[in-house]
């Protein structure tokens, strides 16, 4: 059963009063964050993430990117709520921090200030009756407008019931004028039942009513504008416009920002990255994707005119694994967002053809007068290589304090072991947030912020690292290794299992290694 | 393809030492509107080659850089305003890229540097 949500507004007038000042009060206090109910693992994240972005843990110190990010909200719940349940609590140092991200956000459905909360109307009166008269008497004078609305979560109120509701709430001496379009105070009477089993949750053992004042809250109109199916030009892997969203939130993008999608496709992502005002640059090994599109106004740029964003700065055909950086460039751009080919959707290719790679055959040597319009050859690229050039690349390219983000493909046969994600010197994950894609695979978000600089040392690691690959291919494909990976686990721990030993970045533990072998077994079958 | 983006790349042939700058061949150039943002700007001047930028916007017919440069000129309005220009709104729509040290040529078609190597030149 879904969650069944009916507001119903109505029309309470009261006698005029004198009104008294109100002044912003900046101290740190609780707000009622109440999320959409989807994405479960996405929302305290991107609440964290705009937190950030918004400076609720204020101003970075000069020269102190690299200290100011191992900082995080606090929450807490309503009594015997679950942590699944729509309503938290967070802890925000302003009410315009807590306003902005509320409308920033595209899983919070409201951001309040909590005027009262009770197991019963009785609890909740005397709840309101001891907010103190200077936080609501500013907003109920006679010279504003407002509207109650009443929302329930695993009931559903009837029409009659709404009005005794609000009649009931008579208690506040609201003196101002309902208005039911763009008041300017927005009160919401939310309940949620004794008993939420049938909305996907464990029970919420307690009947908890909530009354508070609207901050903000997610326009959610953005994603019926950016959805996929108007958009004129689409992959076999674009981004869902909400996700894209999520992810551009995650990589706190802002005006001024440059972002970087390494695996740009049909430019899904960065399109929401340029819709928060960034400027975005992409790369993809794929032609056809980046630049010919289905004609001259289908295609990448064209993407980005539709909905009036400003074009990427940079767009270029390039090989992750042998990018074309000029040497010395370094921490450029301020966030690499992206969801990399691990062949879960589409395999991930790189330059060199399976035959070159085999060893087969030297190097095909192309005739100078075909060049222009040759077509190099690529082959499959692995889920550990592709790792391996994304970090090594972020950690480089991504200013200190920057961050990168991106999807980690997870077998979820193995829900007992943990799962192990990448890592690296350079970067600390702050967060991973699954989104379950079938019954065999999920993928997670993670986000890292870039803490560390880009040594010579870690490069040389990374440089070794590239041609141990280089040779691992070779070696694979001529012992036939490659093929019992695949298809023998068992040597296939063996084989891959003294190859992760060494890799400095990847999973130790031997649990970890299922669901690589899995990935692998989705990437080789191309060979 | 902008100059800020020329000014990142270079030839990663193999065995190429000297891949950087990439030497622009003009064939069309178009002018976009890009909406200025100094602190980007700010940014960026830091990371930029700037002789390499000077010879690019040359390149793209555009001679109104200074040879050189120190951090103070970030304080003129209008030297911030020929900088967006060059590094952000001119465009090489057609054209090409070509490594200094070997010749070879990475085309540039609708605004899209191909960058890609040969099989022979990984």
């Amino acid at each position: 059963m879904l969650v069944q949500m009916m507001p119903v507004v109505l029309l309470k007038k009261l006698e005029e009063e004198e009104e008294e000042d109100y002044d912003e009060e900046e101290a740190i206090m609780w707000y009622l964050c109440v999320f959409y109910h989807r994405l479960l693992d996405y929302r305290k994240p991107e609440v964290e993430s705009l937190a950030e972005l918004f400076r609720a843990f204020g101003e970075i110190e000069n020269g102190d990117e690299f200290c100011c990010q191992n900082r995080s909200l606090q929450w807490r719940l309503p009594l015997h709520h679950h942590p699944d349940s729509p309503f938290h609590f967070v802890d925000l140092p302003s009410e315009n921090v807590a306003r902005n991200i509320a409308n920033r956000s595209i899983l919070v459905k409201g951001m309040y200030e909590l005027w009262g909360e009770g197991s019963s109307y009785e609890e909740l009166k005397d709840s309101i009756s001891k907010y103190p008269d200077d936080r609501k008497l500013p907003y109920l004078d006679s010279n504003s407008t407002f509207k109650i609305t009443i929302d329930s979560f695993g009931k559903v109120f009837s029409l009659q019931e709404q009005k005794e509701l609000i009649q009931g709430l008579s208690y506040i001496p609201f003196k101002g004028q309902v208005k039911l379009k763009n008041p300017d105070h927005n009160f919401w009477l939310l309940e949620t039942d004794n008993y939420g089993v049938n909305n996907g949750l464990p029970p919420v053992v307690q009947k908890r009513i909530f009354f508070g004042r609207e901050i903000g809250g997610a326009d959610r109109k953005l994603i019926p504008t950016y959805q996929l199916k108007s958009r004129t030009y689409l992959g076999p892997t674009a981004m869902d416009a909400e996700m894209a969203f999520l992810m551009a939130n995650q990589a706190l993008a802002t005006p001024g920002k440059l972002i970087y999608d390494p695996f740009v496709g049909t430019g899904s992502i960065l399109i929401a990255a340029a819709h928060f005002g960034a400027m975005t640059m992409g790369a993809d090994i794929d032609i056809r994707v980046v630049r010919d599109g289905r004609g001259p106004d289908c295609n990448v740029w064209s993407n980005f005119k539709q909905y009036g964003l400003p074009m990427p700065v940079g767009l270029l055909r390039a090989d992750n694994n042998l990018p074309p950086w000029r040497p010395g460039l370094k921490e450029v751009f301020d966030a690499i967002i992206c969801d990399p080919p691990y062949g879960v959707r589409a395999g991930g290719r790189k330059s060199g053809g399976r035959k070159l790679l085999k060893g087969v055959v030297e190097p095909y040597t192309v005739p100078d007068d075909k060049r222009t319009d040759h077509i190099p050859s690529t082959g499959a690229y692995s889920l550990v290589e592709c790792v391996h050039d994304l970090l090594d690349l972020a950690a480089r390219m991504i200013v200190p304090g920057g961050r990168l983000v991106f999807f980690y493909p997870v077998l979820r046969e193995d829900e007992f072991s943990e799962t192990h994600f990448p890592e690296h010197p350079c970067f600390r994950l702050i967060s991973t947030s699954e989104q379950i894609l079938s019954s065999r695979y999920s993928r997670v978000l993670l986000t890292m912020v870039k803490i560390g600089p880009y040594t010579e040392e870690i490069a040389e690691a990374a440089r070794i690292k590239h041609i141990e690959f280089r040779e691992n291919h070779l070696k694979w494909l001529e012992d036939g290794n490659l093929h019992s990976a695949v298809f023998s686990p068992v040597d296939a721990h063996l084989t891959l299992s003294a190859f992760f030993t060494s890799f400095y970045l990847l999973l130790q533990s031997q649990s970890s290694l299922n669901p690589i072998v899995n990935i692998l077994v989705k990437n080789f079958k191309i060979l | 393809m902008r100059l800020l983006t020329h000014n990142m790349l270079s030839s990663n042939i193999k065995g190429v030492t000297n891949g950087f700058p990439l030497r622009i061949e003009a064939e069309k150039v178009v002018e976009k509107t890009v909406e200025m943002n100094p602190d980007f700007l700010k940014k960026m001047f830091d990371k930029i080659q700037w002789k390499a930028f000077v010879d690019g916007s040359r390149a793209m017919g555009f001679t109104e850089l200074p040879e050189e440069v120190d951090s103070s000129v970030l304080e003129s309005d209008e030297f911030l305003s020929r900088f967006h220009h060059a590094l952000l709104e001119l465009h090489l729509e057609e054209g090409a890229l070509v490594c200094p040290e070997t010749g070879r040529r990475f085309p540039v078609n609708k605004g899209i540097p191909n960058m890609l190597l040969h099989e022979d030149e990984v």
